[in-house]
C-alpha cells in the first residue's frame, strides 16, 4: 500500500484539493470538563483526500477531539475552520449539514434492518409518500460498487448477518452516499480479524481515492502506517507532533504518545511540532 | 469470491476486493447465481424456483423461522382436535373460531407495537374496556350518538390513552413496564367509574342494541354475493401488485422473486380466501338459515391490513422497527426516537379500542367484569407465539393474526373436548412457553450468526 503524498483522484475532487488547503483546520482548540483540561490549544489540518491518523495514548484526548470536531460540544476556546470559513457546530447535524460523518466503534446499525435499510435509516427515500424501495436499493447498490465492496451476497441481507469488516463497509458506504467530505473513523480495526482489517483499510484508501477526507483513530501503528498519509499525535491533550507519515517511525511514535517527545527522528527533519503545523 | 462455502457469509473472513478487480466484480449480488446461508428474504435474493425454494431453506436453518413454528404448531392443533372432534372442522365451528380469534388477533396487534419497541404495554386489557364502555354508552341513551360517532369517540379515547402512557414513558423516561402497569389500574379504576357513572347500567352491565351495527360486527354476516365480490377484489389488487412490483423491479434490474413463486403466492392465497369464504357462505343456521362472513373478519383484515402498510411501507414503521434494535442508531440517523415511541403507544391504545369495540359486540354487552390482566397475557400471547420477539425489533401484524388463531384454536378445541377453564388456562400456557423459548432460541442462533 503506497502512502504516496499526492493522492490519485485529485482531479475529480477539485475544490479545496486543488490549492492544497486544508479542508478543515483547528485552530487553538481547548475543551475542559470541570477541573479536567481534556485539550489543550489543538492545532490541526485535514487535507482533503488524505487519509490522517490520530494517535495516542487512552485519556490523551482524541475522543474529546473527535467529538468536538462532530459537533457534540463546542470547545471552550478556539475555532474550528470548515473549507476557509470559521464554523460554529450546535450538533452533529450541523457537522453532518457541512459533510462531516463521524463512524463510532459500535457503527451505529440496526441489526434486524438490511443493508438497504440501514443505508437509508434516517433519509429515507418516499414515493406516493410509501418508502421507495426500489431507489433505495439502486443507489445503495451502485454505492456499495464504488467502494468495490462485492462480498456480500445480498444487500437485501440483514446487517446481523455480516462479519465485522462488512459491517464497517456499510457505514462507510453509508457516509459515502450521503457526500461526506470528511469521514471520522474511530477505532475502525478494533475487534477485527487479519482479513477484516485488510478489507477496512482497503476501504479507507478506496475513500480517499475518492476525495474524501478520512481521520482515523487508531492504537494499532501498523494500521497507522499502512493506511495513512499524515500522522498526528495527541499526548495529554495536546498535539505533540504532526506531519507526514514519511516523518516518522513505529519507534518515534510510541515515543510521542507515551511521553509527548521524541529524540528520534524518521527522516532528515524530523516532524513538526504542534506550533509548527 | 474462491471456493464454494457451506457456511454463512458472517463467520467467514470475507474481503473486499482491490479497486483494480473491481471493474470485473460487476454486481453487489443480484447476479450471483450460487446462493449461501443468508438471512435475507427469499423473494429478494431468488431470481428462479430453485433458488427461492433454496433460500428460504436456508432463512429458516439460519435462524430466521418467521412464522413457520406458528404455522406447524397450527396445523398440529387442528388435526389434533379434528381427530379428537370430528365437528371441530365443521362450518358452525370454523366461524364461530374465526370469531373468537378476532378479539386476541385484535390484542396482538395492539400489543405488538410496543413490542417491536422493546417496550411491554401492560394497559391493553382495561384500556380496551374503557374504550367499549365509551362506544356502549355513547350509542345508548341518553346520549344516543349514531354508531359510528360513537366507535370514533371510543377510539379517539383509547388512543388518547396511548398517547398520555406513551408521553409519560419516553419525555419523562419512565419505564413502559411501570407505567402501563400503573395504566392496568387506573383504567380498570376509570372503567369502574364510567360504568358508575351510567345510570343505565345496572350492575356494571351496558347491553348494546341488537339493532345497532356495533352488536352486528360480530353477530352479523355479510351478504353471499358480498363476500364473494370482496374476496375477488382483494385477490384482484393483491395479485395486480404482486405482479407489478416485481416487474418494475425486474424492469430497473434488481433481482425480483420468479413468475412462478408470484404466481405460487396469488394461487394459495386464493385457495385460502376461497375456502374461507365458502365455509362463512355454507349454511350453519340450525332452525332458520345462517349463512355469510361474519363483519368482524373484513373488519380485522383491514386493520391488519393498514397496519402491515404503516410497518412495513412507512417512514413511521421502518423507525419503529430501528428503534427496537438499536435506538441509538436511530437517534444519530436523525429520528426522533421519543415522539416515535410516543406514536408507538398511541397505536397500542388505538388498536386496543379495536379490540374493545370486538370483545363487546360479541358478548352484546359491556360489563364490569371484564378480566383485562388476563386479556394483556393473550395480547402478549397471540403476537409472541406468532412469531414477534419479546426482545424487539421483530414481529408483524401476519404474527398477530397467526398467534390469535392459535390461541382461539386451543380454546375453541379444548372446550369441544368438555375441558374447563383450568385446562385450558394451562393448555395456553404451555404453548405460550413454547413459543417464547422458540423466539429465545431463535435470537441465540441469529446472534451466533452474527458474530
Amino acid at each position: 500500500m503506497s502512502t504516496a503524498d499526492s493522492p490519485p483522484a485529485q482531479d475529480a475532487q477539485p475544490p479545496a484539493a486543488a490549492n492544497g488547503a486544508p479542508l478543515v483546520s483547528l485552530r487553538g482548540i481547548s475543551k475542559s470538563f470541570g477541573p479536567v483540561r481534556a485539550l489543550t490549544h489543538v492545532d490541526l489540518d485535514i487535507p482533503p483526500a488524505q487519509v490522517t491518523a490520530l494517535a495516542g495514548d487512552n485519556g490523551a484526548g482524541k475522543s474529546v477531539l473527535i467529538k468536538t470536531l462532530s459537533g457534540l460540544w463546542g470547545p471552550d476556546e478556539g475555532e474550528i475552520v470548515w473549507e476557509g470559513r470559521p464554523v460554529h457546530l450546535h450538533g452533529p447535524k450541523d457537522a453532518e449539514a457541512l459533510g462531516l460523518t463521524t463512524i463510532y466503534q459500535d457503527l451505529a446499525l440496526c441489526d434486524n434492518l438490511d443493508i438497504v435499510q440501514n443505508m437509508f435509516l434516517g433519509h429515507e427515500e418516499l414515493r406516493h409518500g410509501l418508502l421507495d424501495e426500489t431507489t433505495m436499493e439502486i443507489t445503495a447498490r451502485s454505492t456499495l460498487k464504488d467502494l468495490s465492496v462485492t462480498t456480500v451476497r445480498s444487500i437485501r441481507q440483514p446487517v446481523a448477518s455480516l462479519s465485522g469488516g462488512q459491517r464497517q463497509s456499510v457505514a462507510v458506504a453509508k457516509a459515502l452516499m450521503r457526500r461526506s467530505k470528511l469521514v471520522i473513523m474511530d477505532e475502525p480495526t478494533a475487534a477485527l480479524g487479519v482479513a477484516q482489517t485488510r478489507q477496512v483499510l482497503d476501504l479507507i484508501r478506496n475513500l480517499s481515492s475518492r476525495g474524501v477526507a478520512v481521520l482515523v483513530i487508531s492504537h494499532n501503528l501498523n494500521d497507522v502506517f499502512e493506511v495513512a498519509d499524515r500522522i498526528a499525535i495527541l499526548h495529554l491533550g495536546r498535539l505533540v507532533a504532526a506531519g507526514p507519515v514519511s516523518e516518522f517511525e513505529p519507534a518515534s511514535v510510541v515515543d510521542y504518545m507515551t511521553t509527548g517527545r521524541s529524540s528520534r527522528t524518521g527522516a532528515a527533519s524530523g516532524p513538526a511540532t504542534a506550533q509548527g503545523v | 469470491m474462491d471456493e464454494p462455502r457451506s457456511t454463512t457469509a458472517a463467520d467467514t473472513g470475507d474481503q473486499i476486493e482491490p479497486t483494480s478487480h473491481a471493474v470485473e466484480a460487476e454486481s453487489v449480488a443480484t447476479e450471483e447465481p450460487e446462493l449461501e446461508a443468508v438471512a435475507a428474504a427469499p423473494e429478494l435474493l431468488a431470481n428462479s424456483f430453485g433458488e427461492y425454494v433454496r433460500a428460504w431453506r436456508e432463512r429458516i436453518r439460519s435462524g430466521d423461522s418467521g412464522a413457520l413454528p406458528v404455522i406447524l404448531g397450527l396445523f398440529v392443533v387442528v388435526v389434533f382436535f379434528q381427530i379428537e372432534r370430528s365437528e371441530f372442522l365443521s362450518n358452525i365451528n370454523i366461524v364461530n373460531l374465526l370469531v373468537q380469534a378476532a378479539v386476541f388477533i385484535l390484542f396482538g396487534a395492539a400489543e405488538l407495537f410496543a413490542l417491536i419497541l422493546s417496550e411491554i404495554d401492560l394497559s391493553v386489557g382495561y384500556v380496551a374496556a374503557v374504550g367499549g364502555f365509551i362506544i356502549a354508552e355513547l350509542i345508548a341513551p341518553p346520549v344516543s350518538l349514531p354508531w359510528w360517532l360513537g366507535i370514533l369517540g371510543g377510539f379517539a379515547a383509547t388512543a388518547t390513552i396511548g398517547l398520555l402512557q406513551g408521553t409519560v414513558i419516553t419525555r419523562l423516561r419512565v419505564p413502559s413496564f411501570v407505567v402501563t402497569l400503573g395504566g392496568l389500574l387506573l383504567w380498570q379504576g376509570v372503567m369502574l367509574e364510567l360504568a358508575d357513572v351510567d345510570k343505565t347500567a345496572v350492575g356494571g352491565v351496558i347491553t348494546i342494541s341488537t339493532s345497532s351495527p356495533v352488536y352486528q360486527l360480530v353477530n352479523s354476516n355479510m351478504p353471499v354475493w358480498l363476500g364473494w365480490v370482496s374476496l375477488a377484489a382483494v385477490l384482484a389488487i393483491f395479485a395486480v401488485l404482486s405482479v407489478t412490483q416485481a416487474a418494475r423491479r425486474r424492469a430497473r434490474g434488481l433481482s425480483a422473486p420468479p413468475l412462478s413463486i408470484t404466481a405460487v403466492k396469488i394461487v394459495t392465497t386464493a385457495v385460502g380466501g376461497i375456502l374461507l369464504v365458502w365455509v362463512c357462505n355454507k349454511n350453519r343456521g340450525l332452525l332458520i338459515p345462517l349463512k355469510g362472513v361474519p363483519w368482524v373478519v373484513p373488519f380485522v383484515g383491514i386493520v391488519l391490513a393498514l397496519w402491515s402498510v404503516l410497518l412495513g411501507r412507512t417512514k413511521l414503521g421502518r423507525y419503529i422497527y430501528a428503534i427496537g434494535a438499536n435506538p441509538e442508531a436511530a437517534r444519530r440517523a436523525g429520528v426522533n426516537v421519543a415522539w416515535v415511541r410516543t406514536l408507538g403507544f398511541t397505536l397500542v391504545g388505538l388498536t386496543a379500542g379495536m379490540a374493545g369495540l370486538v370483545y363487546e359486540s360479541r358478548l352484546g354487552s359491556m360489563a364490569t367484569d371484564i378480566d383485562g390482566g388476563t386479556l394483556v397475557l393473550y395480547a402478549v400471547a397471540a403476537a409472541v407465539i406468532g412469531g414477534a420477539s419479546l426482545f424487539g425489533g421483530r414481529g408483524k401484524p401476519l404474527h398477530a393474526l397467526l398467534g390469535g388463531l392459535l390461541i382461539a384454536a386451543v380454546f375453541n378445541g379444548l372446550g369441544l373436548l368438555g375441558i374447563n377453564a383450568a385446562g385450558q388456562d394451562i393448555a395456553t400456557a404451555i404453548v405460550l412457553i413454547v413459543a417464547a423459548t422458540v423466539d429465545s432460541l431463535v435470537r441465540r442462533r441469529g446472534a451466533g450468526g452474527a458474530l
